[in-house]
Order: C-alpha cells, then structure tokens, then sequence
C-alpha cells in the first residue's frame, strides 16, 4: 500500500491543459465549453461510444481521452455504458453492412436532443474501405450526423477539440 | 527454419505413399500439392507429426478454387494445396473433425467462396450475416465489390445460437455493441444462476469486405491497407504483407530497413501490453495501475509520433524497406533515453500489482486456460504463453532481422488471468531490452531499395510475430503485379476459441476481464 501510495504523490497530478502544444486558444475554448456543458447539459455531457466498423484504431485515440494527460471528465464529459443514457454518439468506422442497423437503433435509443459525431477518415466518407458488398461507408448514409472530424485515426488532441468545438456551436 | 528433419520424414513417407501430386507449382515453400481425395488422410498424416493447424483459406485462379492449408511442424511451416475445379463439385472434407479450430476457417471460406466441408460438425454461417444471400459468395471474382445489396441491411436476428434449456437454465445475449470503448461482437451465455454452461461467440460484425476491397489495388496501397486491418497492431500486419511480397518478388529489404521495421514492432508490442494491462487491472477496478501504465503508454506513443510521425506507427513501412529513415543518430538518442527508465517503471509497478492481494485475489485462478485445451485450439501469444505452450515466430521460425538475437520468450503454466497478465509484463521488459540490442547493432545503409514489377503471376507467404502472436498474410499478384488475393490471419482466430473454452469454470461478472486478457481482434478476424 505504501509503495501505491508513495508511487501516486510522486507522479502528482500530470493533467494537460487543453492546449495541443500550439493552440492557445483551446484551452479558452475548453473554458467556454464547461460553461455551456453546465447551462445546456446540466453540467455533464455522456457519450456513447459506437464502434460501427472501425479497425480500433479510432478506439485506443477515444480510450486515450480518458487518460491522466486528456482526462476529459474534467469538462464534464464521459463515456456511458447504454444509449439511453446518452447525449451525444460518437460513432467510428465506415459502417459495416454487419453493423448497420445495430447503429440505426442506437441512434433511436438515444434519447432527444442528440448529437452525433462521426469520428475519423471511415466514418467521414468510408476511408479506405469505402463502400462495397459489405461496407455502407459514412456515417451520414445511415444516421444524421452533426460533425466530423477527420484523421485515421484523429489525434486524442483532434478529438477533444472537435468534440468541444461542437459543444459550443 | 530449423532442422528440417521431421518435415523431410513426412515428405517423405507422403511421397512414398503417392499422396503428392508430381506437377506440382507453387510458388511459397515448402508447399505440396495433393488430389482432393487425399485431403483428410494427408492433413490425418501430417497431424501424426504433431503438427500445429495454422489456417485456412481459398484463392480463386482460372478454373479452380485452391484451397490452402498452414502447419507448424517443429520450426517449420507447410503449405498443402488442392484444386477443386470449377465443374466439379466444390467440396472437400471438413478438417474440423482433426483439428478443431479448421472450422471457422472453412464457413469463413464457404461464406466467402461456396466451398462445402463436408462433415464440419458446425456448418452454420459465421461471416456471413445479413448483407448478401445464401447463394452468392462475395470472392469469388465474378462478384462484384459493390455486391448487389440495395436499401437497409437487416441484423441477423435468426442465426441459430445453441441453447442450453432445463430448470433455472437462462439465456444471456451481450452485444453487438458492447458497455465500453470496444469493437463489436456477440456472445451468448448460457447460465444457471451466476455460472456459465456454454458460452458462444458470434463474429463477423466487423467485415468490411478487406479481403475483396484488396484486389486489384498496387502492391503499395495493400501494404497501406494492411496498416488498417486491426488499428492496434498495423507494424505486424504491415511487416507481414511486406515480407509475403517480399518473398513473392524475391526481394530482401536492406538490412538497416529490417532494424527499424523490428524496432517499430517492439514499440507496437509495448504499447498495446502496456495498455493491456492497464485494461485488466481496470476491469477488476484497481484504477491506479489503469492511471500509471495508461501514462506510461501515452508517454510512448508520443514518441512514436515524434520520431516516426504516427502514435500508432500506421504507414511506416514499404516494400522492400520502410517509408523514411527514422533512426538518425537523434533519434536513437531518443529512444534510448526511454528503454532504462519504462523497464524499471514497469518492473516497480508489477511489484505493487503482484503484492496487492485484493488484485491478485481477483486474477489468479480466473479463467484458466489449461494447457491442454491451448493446445487443442493451437492458442497463440500470450494466451498460448500463459498456458505453456512455448512457442514464439521470432525464435522459432525466426525471420531477419531476429534471427541474429537471441530472443527470450516467457512461459508460464498457470493458464489464468494472472497468468496472462504476466507474460504481457515480461514481454515489455524483453522487447525494451530487445530494442536496446537492435540499437546497438543498427546497421547504417539504405532504409529501402528498388525493385520490379514480376510480370507473371505469384503469390508468397509472410509469418510474424505480432503482439499478440504469430500473424500469418498470404498475398496473390496477378501477371500485371495487382493484387489478386489477400488473407491475413490473425493469432485471435485461435484465441477467440479460447476464450469460449476457459470461461466454464467461472461466473458472468468475471467475463470481462477474461476477454480483455484475451483481447482478441474483431477487426482482424472479421476482416
Ligand atoms: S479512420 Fe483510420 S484508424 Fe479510424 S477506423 Fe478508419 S482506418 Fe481505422
């Protein structure tokens, strides 16, 4: 216990502001987004995590969010277990012909108003899979979609800032 | 690889038993073409040698599917081929019946190519859910990429799972979509009270088409889309595409190119066992290892975007070389700076793991793995590992540039969470001192070379070991050096049998932190 103890206080607290090493104004843009998340989410924001054909590359940049360095809990934003549950879906992958109408009822579980995210080159426009026998491509031919944000797979940095970016607009 | 000589014997004594066709053509080693006819009794054959079944797969070409079959048979690998011709039925016996894990292999391949194995005692389909019909088989060349579904693709409601039925005797479906951050698939519990009779998987929700989507496409951009096939180990499947089509053409990659590709997928291994491990000890709620060795990979994929432009190292490598020279003397620097102070970190917190006994409570003794049962499914990596089975590519069948190191592979016979958490620690240790010794021995050269166009058909095999284990990429070129046929196996084919199998003496809640010490790839699988 000592040694769990002592390994903590000596780490202390590593959490980065939001500011990708250039961008000064994300942090302000993080600030303004607390502010909204309080008045227009009553302070927290869910999200549910829908992984509509990805590779999982998309997947361990979303888990990063949750790590010490991003910890994107301190906006008030986090990940819940059920649709139901959630503000806001954060979908990846092109979507898989497999996967389509399992998206197409997570989207009708989520409660109203929804956002939805469509995270990364597949789910932009199908990536490099595009579309095909088994492979509906974009996100939007199957669900609305509100944002996009681009990379394969887009950065923890590149998600955070579009997530809040969309919060505020 | 290795003393050939049990592999000779069995050439031999198939040779002398006339089970070998005489014009044989292939063009990957050592390979043997038989009749149909002969498929159960070579295959029966071969397993007397205690060979391990390594995968299955079709290659379409002319009038014939070709169906290929991989053994490991003490530090060599067999390649046994035949031809079912277009106008002759096309069924061949099912291996399942030698060789478990030969099952899904073959409804894979009669999903994707209409081929029947006959006697598979599991003849449901498995790829194939909704988005094309019974009769058309999407790889078969006159198929088209666009398929012929219009409007909404339904789910797979009907797909019969088997059902336990009796007193108390409930039903649990989990998934697609799963409560965390995680790829989709479906597993059905059969349980009576808390513990699990039976637990089915069902896959497939993943496939995107990877195989088809890959025909036709230049021998570059296949190895960019073999970086995308499972996000978490792109180096590997990379490394594996390059060297099936390295061998193909007959080409080496220079040697300072096969350095940095080896020291790209040790950084790959350590990345995903870090955060493995940070996964597992999360899912038995001990959120402090979660936090630290969740930054300690951070920290290494940071570096993997500064020194090689990407935190999952995608597109790094290239035919016959990698994409840059990313080791100029600073970077080594770099790395080096990193190798003391993460082994020693890692090995100060696999103390506190090992001595926190609520922790150690919760994963030793869960979801043992016996090693029989690994055997039996031909478990692979780290799961094969933990089980004792003490097997590792780099070693064993060992590739440029391991064959010149000497690799230490752990092995441990416990079989259970703990166990697999274990081998996961050491191997970050392994792979940190094993890039500390390519280091040291990194060649100065060109980190590529040219090369040419083959102007006839061929094909090659590459086999590397992944961060999860021995990864297996089959590659096809057509006479105008285009992409004709592209399989990647991944180890999970055979772990995610394991999973099903180690899970019996347990009760539901600890299934999560079972299959995340399995972490079995969706996306490789369902390709
Ligand atoms: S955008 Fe890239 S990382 Fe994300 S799912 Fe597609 S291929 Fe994978």
């Amino acid at each position: 216990m000592l040694k769990t103890l002592k390994k903590i206080f000596q780490i202390g607290i590593i959490t980065e502001p939001v500011d990708a090493p250039s961008s000064p104004e994300t942090e302000a843009l993080g600030k303004a987004c607390q502010a909204i998340i309080d008045a227009k989410f009553n302070g927290s924001l869910a999200i549910r995590q829908v992984d509509a054909g990805s590779c999982n590359g998309c997947e361990l940049e979303i888990h990063a969010l949750n790590n010490a360095f991003y910890n994107l809990e301190r906006f008030g934003i986090h990940f819940v277990a059920s649709p139901r549950h959630a503000d806001l879906l954060l979908v990846t992958g092109p979507v898989s012909r497999h996967m389509e109408e399992a998206l197409r009822i997570v989207y009708e579980s989520t409660p109203d108003p929804k956002l939805v995210i469509a995270a990364g080159d597949c789910a932009a426009c199908g990536g490099i899979f595009g579309e095909s026998y088994a492979s509906a491509g974009a996100v939007s031919n199957v669900i609305p979609v509100d944002l996009v944000i681009r990379g394969c797979p887009p950065t923890p940095m590149q998600l955070l800032t579009g997530l809040l970016s969309l919060i505020r607009s | 690889m290795g003393t050939p000589n049990i592999l000779f014997r069995l050439l031999e004594e198939l040779n002398n038993r006339q089970l070998l066709k005489a014009d044989s053509s292939i063009d990957y080693c050592p390979a043997v073409d038989i009749e149909p006819i002969h498929w159960l009794a070579v295959t029966h054959m071969i397993q007397q040698y205690q060979a391990r079944f390594a995968g299955l797969w079709v290659k379409e070409l002319d009038n014939a599917f070709y169906v290929i079959a991989c053994f490991y048979i003490e530090k060599n690998y067999l390649f046994v081929r035949t031809a079912l011709h277009k106008k002759t039925p096309l069924r061949l016996p099912s291996l399942s019946c030698l060789y478990l894990a030969s099952s899904r292999f073959e409804r894979h391949a009669h999903d994707l190519f209409g081929i029947e194995f006959t006697g598979n005692e599991d003849s449901r389909r498995w790829t194939r859910h909704q988005a094309w019909s019974a009769n058309q088989y999407p790889l078969r060349k006159d198929f088209p990429k666009a398929g012929y579904s219009t409007g909404k693709t339904p789910t797979d409601k009907t797909y019969p799972f088997l059902q336990a039925t009796g007193e108390g005797v409930c039903e649990v479906p989990v998934g697609p979509i799963h409560a965390g951050i995680i790829e989709p698939g479906h597993f059905r519990f059969q349980i009576a009270g808390e513990d699990i009779l039976y637990l089915e998987e069902r896959l497939g929700y993943l496939h995107k088409g990877i195989e088809k989507t890959a025909e036709g496409k230049d021998i570059s951009d296949l190895i960019h889309l073999a970086s995308h096939v499972s996000g978490d180990c792109a180096v590997s499947y990379a490394w594996s595409a390059c060297m099936a089509i390295e061998s193909a053409l007959q080409i080496t990659a220079p040697d300072r190119a096969l350095f940095i590709r080896a020291i790209l997928a040790e950084r790959e291994r350590i990345a995903n066992h870090l955060w493995d491990a940070a996964a597992i000890c999360n899912d038995v709620g001990f959120a402090f290892a979660y936090y630290q060795l969740g930054r300690l990979r951070e920290l290494w994929l940071r570096t993997n975007a500064q020194l090689f432009g990407h935190r999952l190292l995608m597109n790094c490598l290239a035919i016959s070389g990698v994409q840059k020279d990313y080791l100029p003397e600073s970077a080594v620097q770099v790395i080096r700076q990193e190798l003391k102070p993460l082994e020693k970190e890692v090995g100060e917190l696999e103390r506190i793991l090992n001595s926190n006994a609520s922790l150690q409570n919760r994963l030793k003794t869960t979801g043992i793995l016996s090693s029989d049962i690994a055997q039996a499914v031909g478990a692979l990596g780290y799961v094969g590992k933990a089980s004792g089975i003490d097997f590792d590519v780099r070693r064993d069948a060992p590739y440029a540039p391991y064959h010149q190191f000497k690799i230490d592979s752990p092995v441990l016979s416990e079989g259970d969470v703990a166990a697999r958490l274990s081998i996961r620690l050491k191997e970050i240790v392994n792979s940190l001192q094993l890039i500390d010794a390519l280091l040291k021995d990194l060649p100065a050269g060109d980190y590529q070379t040219g090369w040419k166009m083959p102007h006839r058909a061929t094909s090659g095999i590459g086999i590397v070991e992944s961060w999860r284990g021995e990864l297996l990429t089959f590659v096809g070129l057509d006479s105008l050096g285009k992409i004709s046929r592209y399989f990647p196996r991944d180890p999970s084919w055979f772990n995610w049998l394991a999973l099903e199998r180690l899970i019996y003496h347990d009760i539901v809640p600890d299934f999560p932190v079972c299959n995340k010490s399995i972490n079995g790839s969706y996306s490789g699988c369902d390709l």
